[in-house]
């Protein structure tokens, strides 16, 4: 017999005969706050920050003022090209070793953990957000929801190869318990709330 | 640790316990994080919900879980995903090593995996020439030191910052007597992130497995689990089946548990969803068994397979916190662990189910609601029935339980052990006595409680005034 199979038997011979149902998820997420400055004040309090801003002029602006435009910057918004290459999606993902800065879009952002959603459709490389020093995610300010509950909600059954919540900057306290922004992913977060 | 022989818990913790300071420091810092749990916890007004529910959900899961498997695997499959079944540990590794050979990888970099830990996969890959890198900050720094990881969430916790130095200072060459933990953190970061572009597979754990999906979620605040996985050609997941999950809705339950019965975080910094291999890459998941079909039929022991990892029990039990991670020489340490290991081998760990004081604080904060300070009650009598325990603690128990069964004998009994620890203390007050160790023997009283009372009572009172 194959692992598999006997791996099977075993389970369904000792799994508990009465059936437990699942329960209702109704019930949950109905909590009530300000959804955004919660988001704001929760991503201050994890490591990370961010600018309100009314469209992406304003956020060339702010890249311009606060990053080294020599370095290499990223980006998968067209409305950036000023400042940032679109041409890096079928590159060997390693060759993104030497970016500074990655400034991506995300679905939605979630204001009890302000956890961003983004999937492999809207990352060019899923490696992108990981591997540069820095991080920029824009996201609409009335695409904040409240809580875990109204993410997968909202997510449904949508189809992705990848996706993940991104929330404030890489981090470890793995010496002494002392909090170090930059373990092996980016070293900041910026997110720009867009109106 | 191999070549000595294991400490039971409670020598490996007196030994821990020789350096005060730093068992009163471990005792904080571990304090400190659940203290950071329960500011986190007190902010959600349904915590209690959110608990009942999540433990509601994992019932389910136990009992209907042949088939989550079966849906698992068929959409996993669906997906692009290449599935494997392991019985045991050993079947494990060499399914891992059999991808590595087909790919001709001799270096492996890993992310977390308590189940890598318990299937001793770093041993077995080396035997084999096959180095593996553990990216995770505080596993690479074990990992250097050539120790196992001290608690499942915080794995170099018994280590303090010269410690680190000085190992980062032999292994990475960084200066001595440099104890910042921004600048070792860095020279960290650095050695990693060579070790991330140059290795061809990564192997990292899993969460969350997904039935309906067949997708897998890997919680990291490092991003080391996705440094691996998105720049390598071979991703390799292991799981425990009990990690799966009916539906994607449900993860927004375990997602608001996880990371704030762990540390206090809201949410691990990344919660990846891995659905499908990018083109021309290979995903693998390795479903492991290991014992966890048996403790599925255990009917008392069952719910410990609801476990999502988080480490709460541990920062919270006062004997973990004054005893250290490693005195309880299992993968998993603390409570959990504690319930878990006599499944793995009843002999080798007999002792861990009385590593504990009882006091039920790790039931109170487990996110998924195990009864886990029961199960440490019923692992006790297991154990004792099935002849586990040492014979001095079987001959003290069924001495006492002779004692108490006779009223004659216990007066005796009383009379004699009033009188020795009178008059010749050092009967009692000595190394042979294993309560004494750590404890001062209380004050002798003149009479035991029955000799008061017959001589307080009113019906004795009512005779002496007649």
């Amino acid at each position: 017999m194959s692992s598999k199979a006997a791996i099977l038997n075993k389970i369904k011979q000792n799994q508990p005969g009465f059936a437990s149902d699942l329960p209702d998820l109704g019930v949950l997420g109905s909590e009530q706050f300000d959804v955004l400055e919660t988001y704001k004040t929760v991503l201050k309090n994890i490591g990370g920050d961010f600018v309100e801003v009314s469209n992406y002029d304003e956020i060339i602006t702010y890249i311009k003022n606060n990053y080294e435009l020599q370095k290499r910057i990223i980006t998968t918004v067209p409305e950036l090209s000023e400042i940032a290459r679109l041409d890096w999606k079928n590159d060997d993902p390693h060759s993104l070793q030497d970016v500074e800065l990655t400034i991506i879009k995300a679905h939605f952002g979630v204001a009890e953990n302000s956890g961003l959603w983004v999937t492999d459709d809207i990352l060019g490389q899923r490696a992108a957000p990981f591997i540069a020093q820095y991080l920029a995610i824009i996201v609409q300010k009335n695409n904040i929801i409240r809580t875990m509950h109204q993410a997968y909600e909202r997510i449904g059954n949508q189809e992705y190869g990848f996706g993940t919540f991104i929330a404030g900057p890489s981090k470890t306290a793995d010496i002494e318990q002392s909090l170090v922004l930059g373990a092996h992913g980016a070293r900041g977060l910026i997110v720009f709330l867009l109106d | 640790m191999s070549s000595k022989k294991t400490l039971d818990h409670s020598q490996a913790a007196s030994v821990f316990n020789k350096d005060e300071a730093r068992v009163n420091w471990h005792d904080e810092t571990l304090w400190f994080v659940r203290e950071k749990r329960d500011r986190s916890a007190n902010q959600i007004a349904d915590w209690e919900l959110l608990r009942e529910t999540a433990s509601k959900i994992k019932n389910n899961v136990l009992s209907n879980i042949h088939d989550y498997l079966v849906q698992f695997e068929e959409k996993a499959l669906e997906n692009g995903i290449v599935v494997h079944w392991a019985a045991d540990g050993k079947e494990h590794n060499e399914i891992v090593h059999s991808i590595l050979q087909k790919h001709n990888v001799k270096q492996m970099v890993k992310s977390k995996s308590m189940l890598t830990e318990e299937c001793h996969l770093n041993d077995y890959l080396a035997e084999k020439g096959i180095e593996v890198i553990d990216s995770d900050l505080g596993e690479y720094i074990v990992q250097l030191r050539k120790e196992p990881p001290s608690h499942i969430v915080l794995p170099a916790i018994h280590l303090k910052k010269e410690d680190v130095s000085e190992t980062f200072h032999e292994h990475l060459g960084t200066e001595k007597g440099n104890f910042n933990p921004q600048y070792l953190t860095e020279s960290a970061r650095h050695s990693l992130r060579n070790t991330f572009l140059t290795r061809k597979a990564a192997l990292t754990g899993v969460n969350f497995a997904i039935a309906e999906t067949g997708e897998f979620v890997v919680c990291t605040n490092e991003g080391n689990a996705d440094m691996g996985a998105h720049l390598a050609d071979v991703h390799i997941a292991s799981m425990g089946f009990e990690k799966l999950i009916p539906q994607r809705k449900h993860l927004g339950v375990f997602l608001r548990l996880l990371a704030r019965s762990a540390t206090g975080q809201p949410i691990t910094t990344f919660s990846s969803h891995f659905k499908k291999p990018r083109d021309g890459k290979e995903i693998h998941i390795v479903i492991v068994d290991n014992g966890r079909s048996t403790q599925l039929g255990r009917e008392d022991f069952r719910n410990s397979l609801k476990c999502i990892r988080c480490g709460a029990c541990m920062n919270t039990c006062p004997v973990y916190r004054r005893s250290g991670g490693h005195s309880y020489h299992n993968a998993v340490a603390g409570p959990i662990g504690s319930i878990l290991a006599p499944n793995l081998d009843m002999s080798k760990n007999a002792d861990l189910p009385f590593a504990s004081t009882l006091c039920g604080s790790c039931t109170n904060v487990c996110p998924v609601k195990i009864d886990i300070h029961d199960q440490l009650y019923k692992w006790r009598q297991v154990l004792v029935k099935e002849g586990h325990t040492p014979a001095s603690k079987t001959i003290a128990m069924k001495t006492m339980a002779a004692v108490l069964a006779n009223p004659t004998v216990f007066n005796i009994a009383g009379k004699s052990g009033r009188f020795v620890m009178k008059n010749i203390p050092a009967m009692v007050n000595n190394k042979m006595n294993k309560w004494y160790d750590q404890r001062e023997m209380p004050e002798v009283p003149e009479e035991s409680f029955r000799e008061w009372y017959k001589k307080n009572s009113r019906e004795s009172k009512a005779k002496d005034n007649e």
